[in-house]
């Protein structure tokens, strides 16, 4: 790896991709670093960093909108936020930890080139949804801008979402426009211990199908919950399966009380309070629950009721364990460390249970002998390489990150 | 309104018009699939936006999706132009035809495909409208969230076009943020499936740039949207103001004071009266501006949740607050709030206005609204999604005077440049069409506009796929 292009405006932006594309030299393009690590590994002689583009560029909380320039720490904006009590509603994962880094290193751009979304996704949206407007620099170096700083906006191809989890494939985001929203007053988190998967994930779809607004469901095998490291929260050998509420303080008595009668057939339910709760999905949002782990960890994504099938089919192979989020929709496994980080069973189930997987954590020489993202049909991948060619059709931008040929 | 420019038709497509309907008859061979004659084409020869209208060659009506891959292969051999339709509800023209294109219509295809209740999802055939959307799963205590006006008629098929809002999104989000899944026919013909039950799809965000593409990248035939659980209860309450900026204030004041409602709609004075003759639904006539805020969940948290708003709202200094005390009354009040563009037509034409702004800014630019419409001589009635600071100015004219046609147009674009002025945008939720399309060049660079028109030429390379619509045609020289 030799010299790092750190451009500190827009203007310096475009003109280093301008040049690289000239010259036909790719770029490694990274934000906070924390995320290099996921992916198939880029082999650039270069590297174009978004670190010195920073600073909050515009925020009215009465708007709830705020703007960030793209290499602006994640943490800035949350504490900007947290002054007005307000926050990214969809509570970006933070991957540092899993991948052996400090914590609270991403940059708010890189939220947004990898649309990794935490727990709140399944009731107010992923981190594509909260993206209001980009402006950002193609891989001709041209700086375009697609969306704007208001919250309905339908005025052209949304490149906002086109941008979103493109993993800088395409562009590299100059500055970000998101929509924020006023943090909860209180929060509660309802618990069951001791549910299969199977039960646990009818739990959570009962839960998330009740009129009381949970933003967020979850279900740990025993020895993720153990590794969450909090009191009281694991039983020896037992799962645990994780209900929030969040709401005005008053309001949350009632809908406790009243989901903890919807779900009293799947057992005896306990209950994290406000602190406690905080402590539990802050955790969450950081892959606690494999703290200590080595093995390869894959994200999962499926339709809810297909989740405990698929794992079941996994575990009848591979030696694994799980987290299940979003009702079940997301989950995570961590497989024992293997030649092939457990691809083929992977893949088989996903053929069998539908949705797709993405290897999160694996030694770059495993990453870079498979396929790190869920292989595409042939006609979207034909779009999909056609989409890469109209934003970046000297392929300078992190050639190979998500696929061979993109 | 005509002052837009439509491409001249192709001379040799009209002369084979004969040989398309016999090639779209084979293809889609069921009765009244393929409309032809004069009197049906009419229907199909313009939408909401009814100041422009073209005849088609035909309308062809398939009914599944490998009819509609057929019509698209044979039309792309052909260099025939082809036009997408749900029920023509469009506001901005987008689902207008042109003379030598045909319209491919998706209302026969609307079925409910599969509903999982436990993964909070819908897979439906696209013609169905927004409302049989919700119809079906509310006996379950579901529903579909974005609710635009027309949801009676509209189709998801438009919706997912158009990226549709409604009311109701200040809270649940517009149609991008509901769907997760689509099957849709590229113009080659080709058929992709991308999404499905999951919350998130492998690659390339393909979903969200489909959604709101306006016709332009495929037809979709079949989605997978998510469903939601009904709140316990929802209650609506009025609160109106002596001042048009008062009301303005007010609804910045609820949402920085951290309670999101379901909706905040805006009326303004001769909407209100408007609307009152038509849905009875309580209005009070003597005010400059309403505003209806509806909050959800159980009775108490319902009495609660107004409680907060109305203690905001006070500082603003309202005439009157009156919270609805019943279910009809709150059915009143929403149905004279989703009528009001119908009321509004009963007394005169209207060109209906979609532009978004920063909330700090709604009541300047609604006295602006106001300047701007005097100088050109006409009225203006002010309805709209205040929440999320999506305004539906109104601009009455007579259609029938070509002067206050022309008036009416010129009225409208200054509406919408100065919302791209302060900040905002073209439009929230109707989309560009063929209405907005001359002004994209206020909002975006040309650098801007070729990056959408390279996605365009991926999707739909000979650009056949509703021609004329969103990019203005002096942009298109750009290769």
């Amino acid at each position: 790896m030799s010299d790092v292009i750190c451009p500190g405006d827009e203007d310096e932006l475009s003109a280093a991709l301008a040049q690289a594309a000239s010259e036909k030299r790719p770029l490694e393009i990274i934000g906070g670093g924390s995320k290099r690590d996921v992916g198939r590994p880029v082999q650039t002689a270069g590297r174009l960093s978004t670190e010195k583009l920073t600073g909050v560029t515009l925020y009215e909380p009465n708007e709830l909108v705020i703007g960030a320039m793209a290499g602006t720490p994640l943490r800035e904006i949350e504490k900007a936020l947290a002054k007005n009590k307000q926050h990214l509603a969809f509570e970006p994962i933070d991957l540092g930890p899993l991948l052996g880094e400090r914590p609270g290193q991403g940059s708010i751009g890189a939220v947004f080139a990898t649309n990794l979304s935490g727990s709140r996704r399944i009731q107010v949206g992923g981190a594509r949804d909260h993206l209001l407007g980009v402006r950002a620099v193609n891989g001709l170096g041209e700086l375009f801008k697609s969306g704007g700083r208001v919250m309905k906006n339908v005025t052209g191809v949304d490149l906002c979402r086109g941008l979103s989890g493109s993993w800088g494939t395409l562009a590299v985001m100059s500055e970000v426009t998101m929509k924020v929203l006023p943090c909860p007053e209180a929060t509660r988190t309802l618990l069951l211990r001791g549910l299969t998967d199977e039960v646990a994930v009818g739990a959570m779809c009962a839960a998330m199908g009740s009129p009381f607004e949970l933003s967020a469901t979850a279900h740990l095998h025993a020895s993720c919950a153990a590794a969450m490291g909090m009191e009281g929260l694991a039983r020896k050998g037992q799962t645990v399966t994780a209900l929030r509420l969040e709401n005005f303080a008053s309001f949350l008595d009632y809908r406790a009380g009243r989901l903890g009668e919807k779900l009293s057939a799947f057992g005896k339910i306990a209950e994290l309070d406000d602190e406690q709760s905080k402590d539990f999905w802050n955790a969450m949002r950081v892959l606690k629950f494999f703290d200590g782990g080595e093995g390869a960890v894959w994200r999962i994504s499926v339709g809810p009721n297909k989740g405990a099938k698929l794992v079941a089919a996994l575990s009848a192979h591979l030696d694994c364990r799980a987290v299940y989020d979003w009702s079940g929709g997301l989950i995570w496994v961590e497989v024992a460390p293997s030649r092939d980080a457990g691809a083929t069973e992977v893949r088989r189930s996903i053929a069998e249970f539908g949705g797709h997987a993405t290897l999160i954590r694996a030694d770059a020489p495993v990453r870079a002998g498979l396929e790190v993202f869920q292989a595409l049909d042939p006609a979207v991948a034909t779009l999909t390489k056609r989409i890469k060619d109209s934003f970046d059709p000297a392929g300078i931008l992190n050639p190979g990150r998500m696929y061979s040929d993109i | 309104m005509s002052s837009l420019a439509i491409p001249e038709p192709d001379a040799q497509i009209l002369d084979r018009r004969d040989e398309i309907v016999r090639e779209l008859r084979r293809i889609v061979p069921q009765r009244d699939c393929v409309v032809a004659d004069e009197d049906g084409r009419r229907a199909f020869e313009t939408d909401a936006l009814t100041a422009y209208r073209q005849m088609p060659l035909a309308a062809v009506l398939p009914t599944t999706t490998e009819q509609i891959s057929e019509v698209l292969k044979y039309c792309h051999r052909n260099k025939i132009k082809v036009v997408a339709r749900g029920a023509g509800t469009s506001l901005c023209g987008g689902a207008m035809p042109l003379q030598d294109s045909i319209v491919v219509g998706v209302s026969k295809m609307n079925r409910v495909l599969d509903v999982s209740y436990e993964n909070r999802t819908a897979r439906l055939q696209t013609g169905i409208t927004n409302l049989g959307i919700s119809t079906h799963v509310t006996p379950d205590g579901f529903f579909y969230a974005p609710d635009p006006s027309s949801q009676l008629a509209c189709t998801l098929a438009g919706n997912l076009a158009m990226n549709s809002g409604g009311a109701h999104c200040l809270k649940y989000g517009v149609t991008t943020n509901n769907v997760l899944g689509v099957k849709m026919v590229l113009m080659d013909g080709t058929i992709i499936e991308i999404g499905g039950e999951e919350l998130d799809s492998p690659g390339y965000d393909l979903l969200g740039l489909i959604v709101g593409s306006e016709g332009q990248f495929g037809i979709i035939t079949e989605a997978t949207v998510r469903i939601l659980r009904a709140a316990e209860g929802a209650r609506p309450m009025l609160m109106g103001f002596d001042s048009v900026a008062s009301a303005g204030d007010c609804v910045a004041g609820i949402i920085g004071s951290g309670i999101i409602p379901v909706a905040i709609e805006f009326m303004d004075k001769p909407a209100v009266r408007v609307c009152e003759e038509f849905a009875k639904a309580g209005y009070p006539l003597d005010v400059e501006a309403l505003l209806i805020v509806e909050v959800e969940g159980s009775e108490e948290e319902i009495e609660n949740l107004l409680a907060r708003v109305t203690r905001i709202a006070k500082k603003f200094k309202p005439s009157v607050i009156r919270i609805s005390q019943s279910p009809e009354e709150s059915a009143a009040i929403w149905l004279g709030r989703k009528s009001a563009f119908g009321a509004i037509g009963r007394i005169s034409d209207y060109y209906c206005m979609d532009g978004v702004i920063p909330l700090g800014r709604l009541a300047e630019v609604l006295v602006e609204i106001s300047k701007i419409c005097d100088r050109y001589g006409l009225q203006v009635s002010n309805i709209f999604h205040a929440g999320d600071g999506n305004l539906h100015p109104l601009i009455l004219y007579n259609a029938n005077d070509p002067v206050q046609v022309e008036k009416a147009e010129e009225c409208g674009a200054e509406v919408l440049k100065l919302c791209v002025e302060v900040g905002g945008c073209l439009t929230g939720e109707h989309g560009v069409g063929i209405e907005k399309r001359d002004l994209m060049p206020f909002q975006y660079t040309q650098t801007d506009l070729i990056q959408q028109m390279r996605i365009k030429d991926v999707f739909d390379p000979d650009w056949l796929l509703n021609p004329a619509k969103v990019f203005p045609l002096e942009a298109r020289t750009y290769q």
